[in-house]
């Protein structure tokens, strides 16, 4: 049965970035700030729909798109990332860009492939919906096209973006070719049917579909590409990055990982765990010498993907309860990354709108001249390092917990002695804005009235994560459980 | 309600103050110094009266774990099934003589930091975030909430050195920081191997406990285990030889800092060593305990060697800390009765009696500028009643009869000679030479030859008076009249696995 209804919250969107784009076009003197305001009240229309979802039976459309819990979780999350950057970018786009209907059309419409990524069952959908979210980024990189670096970040994205897609998508034939079909649960049964023995051209193809993906989500060694994007991109953009397309990359992961794969779990976990542990090195043992603090946050936040690489690792070494409850500490920490690295970027962005500074030595006496901003910071760049208070320490701790199985303390250990490595660089951020004086010249400024709300708001959400996680953890319970639920027989039939 | 759940509740409330000065102190206009000071005032001496109402309130006759509290936090969700995090907190023995401990130090380190004038508000915030960890690792009797407040402990002291401290602050900051996150570390990974080995789905200490004992956690196990807590709490103890942040950090550290930091802060490494080594993994306790004793030994007597040849008075102390803080590995190695009720007692003796040496050295160097010892000379003649002050908790230091330390050491030398007699001749001698760089100090610097530059130097401010005439108080009745703290601390020690009577 070809069921639309469950599509209406991306109809939703959609229309509403058509409508934004078109609105430009037809009243060209309208405020660019305005156009912001409206892209954030679609994505509160976009939640809202969403919301209609909670509960329901799942629902598939033609068994490729899959609208359950677990879509659902993505499309909150979409559409807060989504209205957290229009509002963001609202007078840094302003100051900027004479057109901005795109950009926010483009947020948008960013924000929808991830939600497909999330929702497909089905390779090919799953490509398409990548490909819907990497395109919108490469030109949202790029979109402020008079700045060089804007320019050569979002052309460097660009030639590596589709040679990871190459990768991707040959491992996606590959696979089609020794299974005959595309569809998850068809490739696991596949998989299972040939019992023991699997081909190496089915490695080959997951080798592919890892490096394709592991690109996506910036692990190492496929990051390249992230710290010359986060650097040359505007800086809400640096936010949507370093959210969405993370995100993403791990929600095609776990739908992928849990059913389609699970069945040859022996042929790829250690691959993903020494990806992991090469991911979370690479990424925070280079970002002690940054100076930038756009490149600093580009690989703090390579080094967590490392992080969240473990879970997948689990996902292979553990039983289906490990991976489940593994599945849902991920969940977790995405959330609370997100709701963190959206936190430090509205405080970021208030401080760039003012001063035009973004190096870490820019920060000099912010405790000073700019307390509550300093205090927004510290809590989310603690939050990264898992300090306690902060939503990294409690989803950290749970992801790792979770993730802890025998094959796996070893990997478990190397993460936390990686957020160890993190704090270090963090606190020399932290120096900068709390051990000296400001310069001089720099007196205290008021901080755009909409960017103080949010920024209180994103770090009081951290802290309530931090403190009492039980309502976000018990709510992405329910997001995972479908993913479990769906690929049962196979799971049985694997162990 | 019973007695019992209001009481609960008492503990509750004496946590709650630290977070909720902090919560009002974000509100007060940095500009409003007198206000912050006076909230910072009121709710310190809020949990001081707590604190000694929950020493008192602890009754021997009501059980060994009082005051309980349990709210349900997260259960039956993912990984956590019944009990899988809950807000349980409860003290014992050891615990309530910690919490007055807390309650004292605290009181003291905000009185002498009512002329701090350089942005108070953050100070202040900092310092309460910082009591709050304090308070929350005594009370928690959940592996979560004992890691939780155990971090946020540590977090503040970066700010706190890096902003308000002296001589090479950054560095001393740094380090600090560094190695203590480094000493947690550890204990991350041993929680997750406990928490996955034991299978439960629980943080619960007293489950977790029991699942140590009955061998739900195997003897292999609880071996291999047994050194990452230790070696992750002991770097907060100043365990040989991961004591070297102790010293640079002391001298960086500003007045109230020092001694909330040397008073309190240190005894949490060694009070989770008592949790999560001996209570947590008895069978790795029964096999490392003799490597701890001999890393004990080095410090006490590492630290108190080192102390004979410094000239800096705070590097002096911080190294007289880590030789005291031997005294309490040791008196936990000998895992008997009167050894380890000896190291909690000095736990508490040593923190009052640094917490008082701190707080007279802030007075003197606030005046002075500078610690270095061989600058003074006669100082007697000005500062009469600092040099009393002063005096007393040198003495205690040393183990004088009559003041706490000569009670908590005492315990200790027992204890250690029962199980380890050369051990105990060992720290007699390193107890011999705290004795030597007491007396070299108290010779150099209060008498001798006066030093006219130091004519104008003020005695102590009342303020200083009263915080160290509380601490005094302290030392003295832990000295002349222990019953009231062996009795607590010996009930409590006594119920610990693997400990001989």
């Amino acid at each position: 049965m070809r069921d639309y209804t469950i599509f209406i919250p991306e109809f939703v969107a959609a229309g509403a970035a058509l409508l934004i784009i078109a609105l430009e076009l037809f009243v060209p003197r309208i405020r660019r700030d305005a156009l912001a305001y409206l892209t954030a009240l679609a994505a509160v229309g976009w939640a809202a729909a969403s919301a209609c979802y909670i509960g329901k039976e799942p629902n598939s459309f033609q068994g490729i798109i899959q609208a359950d819990n677990f879509t659902t979780y993505f499309r909150f999350l979409a559409a807060g990332i989504v209205g957290v950057t229009a509002l963001i970018s609202a007078n840094y786009m302003k100051d900027r860009t004479k057109t901005a209907g795109e950009y926010y059309g483009l947020l948008l419409l960013a924000g929808c492939g991830m939600v497909y990524m999330a929702a497909a069952r089905e390779l090919i959908t799953a490509y398409i919906s990548l490909e819907l979210l990497s395109f919108c980024l490469y030109i949202l990189v790029g979109f402020l096209k008079r700045d060089s670096l804007s320019s050569e970040a979002s052309l460097k994205y660009i030639l590596l973006g589709a040679f990871s897609s190459a990768m991707l998508l040959y491992g996606i034939s590959i696979v089609y070719g020794v299974t005959h079909t595309t569809g998850y649960d068809e490739i696991s049964r596949a998989l299972a049917a040939r019992g023991g023995h699997t081909d190496n051209a089915v490695v080959v193809g997951f080798m592919l579909i890892i490096a394709g993906v592991g690109f996506k989500v910036a692990a190492a060694p496929f990051h390249m590409w992230s710290p010359d994007a986060y650097e040359g991109a505007p800086l809400p953009i640096t936010a949507f990055l370093s959210t969405l397309s993370k995100a993403a990359g791990f929600a095609l992961f776990l739908r992928l990982f849990t059913a389609a794969f699970v069945v040859d779990a022996v042929e790829w976990r250690w691959a993903i765990a020494l990806l992991a542990a090469v991911t979370m090195l690479l990424g925070n043992l280079v970002a002690i010498q940054q100076k930038s603090l756009k490149r600093l946050v580009a690989y703090s936040s390579i080094g967590q993907v490392g992080y969240m690489l473990i879970v997948i690792a689990a996902i292979g070494y553990g039983d289906a309860e490990v991976g489940r409850n593994a599945s849902t500490t991920l969940l977790f920490h995405i959330t609370g990354y997100v709701v963190s690295t959206l936190a430090l970027f509205t405080a970021l962005t208030a401080y760039y709108n003012k001063t035009g500074k973004d190096t870490i030595e820019g920060l000099r006496g912010l405790a000073e001249t700019q307390p509550f901003l300093a205090l927004v910071i510290t809590a989310s760049l603690f939050s990264f390092a898992g300090l306690p208070f902060f939503a990294g320490f409690t989803t950290k701790l749970f992801m790792f917990q979770a993730s802890t199985t025998n094959e796996l303390l070893w990997l478990v250990g190397l993460a936390v002695l990686n957020s160890f490595i993190s704090l270090y660089y963090y606190l020399m951020v932290i120096r900068q804005m709390y051990l000296f004086e400001p310069v001089a010249g720099l007196t205290r400024f008021r901080v755009e009235p909409v960017l103080w709300g949010l920024a209180g708001l994103l770090m009081v959400t951290v802290v309530f994560i931090g403190v009492y996680p039980g309502p976000v953890f018990e709510a992405v319970d329910h997001a995972t459980r479908p993913l479990f639920a769906v690929g049962a027989d196979a799971l049985v039939r694997a162990r | 309600m019973t007695f019992d759940e209001a009481q609960g509740y008492v503990v509750l409330a004496t946590l709650a103050q630290p977070l909720l000065a902090t919560l009002i102190l974000l509100f007060i206009p940095s500009s409003k110094k007198m206000a912050i000071r006076y909230t910072s005032l009121f709710f310190a001496t809020a949990m001081l009266g707590l604190s000694v109402y929950i020493f008192t309130a602890y009754q021997l006759s009501r059980g060994p774990i009082q005051m309980e509290l349990r709210w349900d936090w997260v259960s039956n969700v993912g990984f956590l099934k019944k009990d899988g995090i809950t807000l349980h907190l409860g003290v014992d023995g050891i615990s309530a003589l910690m919490a007055l401990l807390t309650g004292v130090v605290a009181f003291a380190a905000t009185l002498t930091s009512w002329k701090l004038d350089y942005r108070p508000k953050d100070f202040f915030i900092l310092f309460w975030v910082l009591v709050a960890g304090v308070f929350g690792t005594f009370f928690s009797l959940d592996l979560f909430f004992f890691f939780f407040f155990y971090e946020l402990a540590v977090v503040p002291l970066y700010l706190l050195i890096g902003v308000w401290g002296s001589t090479r602050k950054e560095y001393g900051a740094m380090k600090l920081t560094l190695m203590l996150v480094a000493g947690s570390v550890l204990m991350w990974i041993g929680i997750f191997a406990v928490f996955h080995e034991a299978g439960l789905g629980t943080f619960d200490l007293p489950t977790l406990w029991a699942a140590g004992k009955d061998g739900t956690l195997d003897e292999n196990f609880q071996k291999t285990f047994f050194p990452f807590f230790v070696v992750g709490c002991g770097v907060l103890a100043a365990l040989w030889p991961f004591h070297t942040w102790s010293p640079d950090g002391h001298m960086s550290a500003p007045t109230a800092v020092s001694m909330v930091h040397a008073g309190v802060l240190m005894k949490l490494g060694a009070f989770g060593i008592i949790r999560l080594g001996i209570q947590l993994l008895p069978a790795g306790a029964d096999f490392w305990m003799p490597g701890l004793m001999v890393l004990g030994v080095i410090g006490a007597v590492y630290g108190a060697t080192a102390a004979l040849t410094q000239r800096d008075f705070k590097l002096i102390s911080g190294y007289s800390s880590v030789s005291h803080m031997g005294y309490v590995l040791m008196g936990l190695a000998t895992m008997n009765q009167v050894g380890v009720t000896g190291a909690v007692l000095q736990m508490f003796s040593h923190g009052v009696m640094t917490a008082l040496v701190f707080l007279m050295i802030g007075a003197l160097y606030d005046q002075a500028h500078t610690r270095d010892l061989k600058d003074f000379g006669g100082i007697a003649k000005v500062m009469p009643w600092w040099v009393v002050f002063y005096s007393i908790a040198g003495l205690a230091n040393v183990g004088l009869p009559g003041l706490s330390g000569f009670t908590a050491e005492f315990h200790i030398f027992v204890g250690t000679f029962r199980t380890y007699p050369i051990f105990g001749g060992l720290a007699i001698f390193a107890a011999a030479l705290a004795a030597a760089y007491m007396l070299r100090m108290f010779s150099v610097v209060f008498f001798g030859p006066f030093n006219p530059r130091w004519s104008a130097l003020r005695d102590l401010r009342p303020l200083d008076a009263m915080a160290g005439g509380l601490l005094i108080g302290s030392i003295v009745m832990m000295g002349v009249w222990w019953a009231p703290f062996t009795d607590r601390v010996s009930a409590s020690v006594t119920l610990l696995p693997g400990v001989t009577g």
